[in-house]
């Protein structure tokens, strides 16, 4: 069964993006628009992975990590961060949240497909 | 990769992003202009950009890439109060906005791109000096930054340089090495540090990356393993030496650890790899890969308060032509309901199911309406970077004033006023406002006030643009028409009808062509333009003291609630919007005041009447006398309220309105047609254009190109 993986980001642009990338190299991906859906669609689904802008409305990326870090089941759930912003101080944020890994936009879909396997066998 | 079809259909979504993030910006930006700096609207401006910038980069539009990059930083900044929203700021990023809206303009292929150095520097300039003012620093390129760290979560250094720790002298590569097939192999040394575990992360993965390099685990270190009940299945404890072929790249070998905790160790040496026989240990490998983290169960964290709803998130694309079918379906329902209920008796008719049927057809109708419905605000955003160009082009001071901007207006409207609200402004800018020392000459104040304005009245919008301005020249306007051939050197026309004469075609005042307006092509395109829509454009100027131009706009272009009359046995359609009320005149209560024209007295007050039959020129033998007739009385924007004489009236019904323009010249007078219950046609009445002096004009000087 091939990995599923759960995008969220506020752009559609970038969804359909990720979905296209993502789906050529093999794996299932479910989408969601911001922080608040993303949390719903992880109990939804229950993805392999999870993938996430950080600046979103209504609940952004940090909170979402947060959340859903919160919940047992999620413990072990890779979550990585895809988003233009490279900060350190960002970077540290997400991690202290719970993130997996960052990577920064714009993705080279190859790239982005290695760096999932990195975190996701 | 997707296929090229895919990413042009993405892009084009992103397109729109784009277009909604700038109408974001832009708003958000007008509102910190203003002196509104709330955590809320720069949070907006800062994710629309961000946004753009996201986008750009995947599209790999680099212009657009690193100028919104740039913005970016300094919206962040200003977000985290490091930078203060000072009014220099913000004009500094309006500038900025209007470069990115260039930007975004020339990545869709539809413009060159601008010319960004000067609004980069700006922005340069606020970050390096936090805003205080002026102070020009060279700051550091921020663009550059974008390229690095592309993949770093946390930076991997290749630490070449440390002393390694099992002795062994580091040996200094150049990458020109790499190409050589005797170069020394890698020793790669990695200890996930005790958090590793955490955050979902699984540090064998890294190794078995390496290991799908050609590396080969040569060494583990156990001695930090505590004892079995001292464990934490949560923690690490080992540190790996590998060999990798030497002729594997290091920026290969380093992404492999791209995700791995801060404080692991890796280390990447090209070195001979260590000879010292440590014993792989099988069973500890198999230790912690079998101990999986314990499933903890905790309640689940309370979700965070959602933030307020942000209107422009809750929404699906539709594509428009689906919409467009839906609103012709409910426009054929209307019509099928119509003449269904013309076929059944009168009893049938009240029954209860037919009234319930017209109502729900009714809601239907009214939803797939407001599915279209946008607010004008869009269009109107567009006003305020125009003036911007505007006053700096004509070194004119402007202020400009918005309202009912909310106002909701069908999208194929919506586009297409665009252009002519574009050339109404222009005309206010470039004919009406004056410069600012003809403005302190006259006593005004220096900066203009341009007025734009959109509300409903009925079933039309009124788009107005008032400047304070000089108003028409109506003496000019008059000799340019009569020098353009247009008028007659001895026509008389009222002050009405001469500011008219500037939406004829071909009619340019412009002394000079500017850059901005006097074209050749102005007031007559937005004339036409707005025609198309079935609207009208008034004009009403007052010299000295200003001009205002007003398009008139039906609020949908689909269905009418209408009067049927009879005019000489044809049957029009009237909207019922105009109607006031309805009269069967006494003898004598409609009396001739000129040889051409008549009033109606209606409770002590007269009122110009209007023989529909004359207006079109139906046969005089089929004319009837007022006591035969009926007289509605309908309001008008143009003549206040007038007496229109019909001679019966049939019925009242919803009509759906067919467009006569696709393939007839436009008719002043009449706003469409309309296929009636019965299946046969009816003309529908443009009441404004019917009573309006403008029609006059037309009888007396037939307008080139004007329809008749």
């Amino acid at each position: 069964m091939s990995k599923l993986i759960l995008t969220v980001d506020d752009s559609a642009s970038m969804r359909m993006l990720l979905k296209t990338s993502l789906t050529a190299q093999g794996f299932r991906i479910e989408s969601a628009n911001d922080g608040v859906e993303g949390l719903e669609r992880m109990h939804q689904v229950q993805p392999d992975l999870l993938i996430t802008d950080i600046n979103m409305p209504k609940m952004d990326g940090f909170e979402l990590i947060e959340a859903v870090r919160g919940v047992g089941q999620f413990r072990g759930t890779p979550i990585l961060v895809l988003s233009t912003e490279f900060s350190d101080e960002k970077k540290t944020r997400a991690r202290s949240a719970g993130a997996t890994g960052w990577i920064t936009k714009p993705f080279d879909a190859e790239k982005l497909g290695a760096a999932i396997r990195r975190v996701c066998p | 990769m997707p296929v090229s079809d895919e990413l042009d259909e993405i892009q084009a979504i992103f397109f729109e992003e784009c277009a909604e993030g700038l109408a974001v910006a832009e708003q958000g930006l007008s509102a910190m202009a203003l002196g509104d700096v709330s955590k809320e609207v720069i949070a907006g401006v800062f994710r629309a950009v961000h946004s753009i910038k996201g986008g750009s980069g995947a599209f790999g539009h680099a212009a657009l890439l690193a100028f919104s990059h740039c913005f970016e930083n300094v919206l962040d900044e200003v977000r985290g109060g490091k930078i203060p929203a000072t009014p220099e700021v913000t004009k500094v990023m309006l500038t900025a906005f209007d470069i990115l809206t260039d930007h975004v303009a020339a990545a869709q292929g539809i413009a060159s791109p601008p010319a960004d150095h000067a609004a980069l520097a700006a922005l340069e300039d606020v970050l390096a000096s936090k805003g205080a003012s002026v102070a020009v620093a060279a700051a550091p390129d921020p663009v550059a930054a974008v390229a690095e760290d592309q993949f770093g979560f946390t930076p991997v250094v290749a630490l070449v340089e440390e002393l390694d720790p099992f002795g062994f002298e580091p040996v200094g590569v150049t990458l020109d090495d790499l190409d050589s097939a005797a170069a020394l192999p890698w020793t790669v040394r990695f200890g996930p540090s005790r958090a590793a575990l955490a955050n979902g992360a699984e540090p064998l993965l890294s190794i078995r990356e390496v290991e799908m390099l050609g590396g080969t685990i040569v060494a583990v270190d156990s001695s930090a393993l505590p004892a079995l009940r001292d464990l934490d299945p949560d923690e690490s404890y080992l540190v790996w030496t590998l060999s990798v072929p030497g002729t594997v790249e290091e920026s290969a070998l380093a992404e492999c650890f791209d995700f791995v905790a801060p404080d692991s160790l890796v280390e990447i040496t090209r070195c001979a790899a260590p000879e010292q026989p440590a014993p792989v240990a099988p069973p500890i490998l198999t230790l912690v890969e079998t101990v999986a983290p314990a499933p903890v169960v905790r309640p689940v964290a309370a979700v965070p308060e959602p933030r307020p709803m942000d209107p422009a998130q809750q929404t699906i694309r539709i594509d428009l032509t689906k919409l467009d079918m839906l609103l012709n379906l409910v426009g054929e329902l209307v019509i099928r309901g119509s003449i269904l209920s013309d076929r059944l008796s009168p009893a049938d008719q009240e029954r209860v199911e037919l009234p319930e049927l017209a109502r729900l057809t009714r809601e239907i109708q009214d939803n797939v309406m407001s599915l279209r419905a946008q607010p004008i605000r869009q269009t109107f955003s567009r006003v305020p970077r125009m003036l911007r160009d505007l006053t700096s082009e004509t070194g004119k001071q402007v202020v400009l004033e918005v309202s009912g901007e909310t106002t909701e207006v069908d999208k194929g409207v919506i586009e297409k006023i665009g252009d002519p609200l574009t050339h109404m402004i222009r005309n206010a800018v470039d004919h009406g406002v004056e410069s600012v020392a003809e403005r302190l000459a006259a006593g005004k104040p220096a900066a203009g006030l341009i007025t734009l304005s959109a509300e409903q009245k009925g079933a039309r919008i009124f788009v107005r643009v008032s400047d304070d301005g000089r108003g028409i020249d109506r003496p000019r306007v008059r000799a340019k028409a009569i020098e353009n051939g247009i008028i007659s050197a001895d026509a008389i026309l009222s002050d009405e009808e001469t500011d008219q004469l500037i939406c004829a075609p071909g009619f340019s005042t412009a002394d000079s062509i500017s850059s901005i307006s006097g074209r050749g092509v102005g007031m007559d395109v937005v004339r036409s333009n707005v025609e198309a829509l079935g609207g009208r454009v008034d004009i009403s100027s007052n010299p000295g003291v200003g001009t205002s131009f007003t398009m008139i706009l039906p609020l949908t272009l689909a269905i009418l609630d209408g009067m049927i009359v009879r005019l000489s046995g044809q049957r029009f359609v009237l909207p019922l919007a105009n109607v006031i009320e309805t009269v069967r005149p006494e003898p004598g209560q409609v009396r001739p005041m000129t040889p051409t024209s008549e009033v109606i007295e209606l409770r002590g007050q007269y009122l110009p009447v209007k023989r529909l039959t004359d207006l079109f020129g139906f046969h005089a033998d089929t004319r009837r006398s007022p006591e035969e007739s009926l007289v509605i009385i309908v309001e008008s924007e143009t003549a206040g309220n007038v007496g229109l004489m019909v001679d019966t009236i049939d019925d009242r019904r919803e009509v759906v309105i067919k467009s006569l323009d696709q393939n007839l010249h436009p008719i002043r007078g009449l706003g469409g047609a309309t296929i009636l219950g019965d299946g046969s046609i009816a003309l529908i009445l443009d009441i404004d254009a019917l009573v309006s002096p403008a029609v006059q004009l037309l009888q007396k000087f037939p307008l080139k190109g004007l329809a008749a």
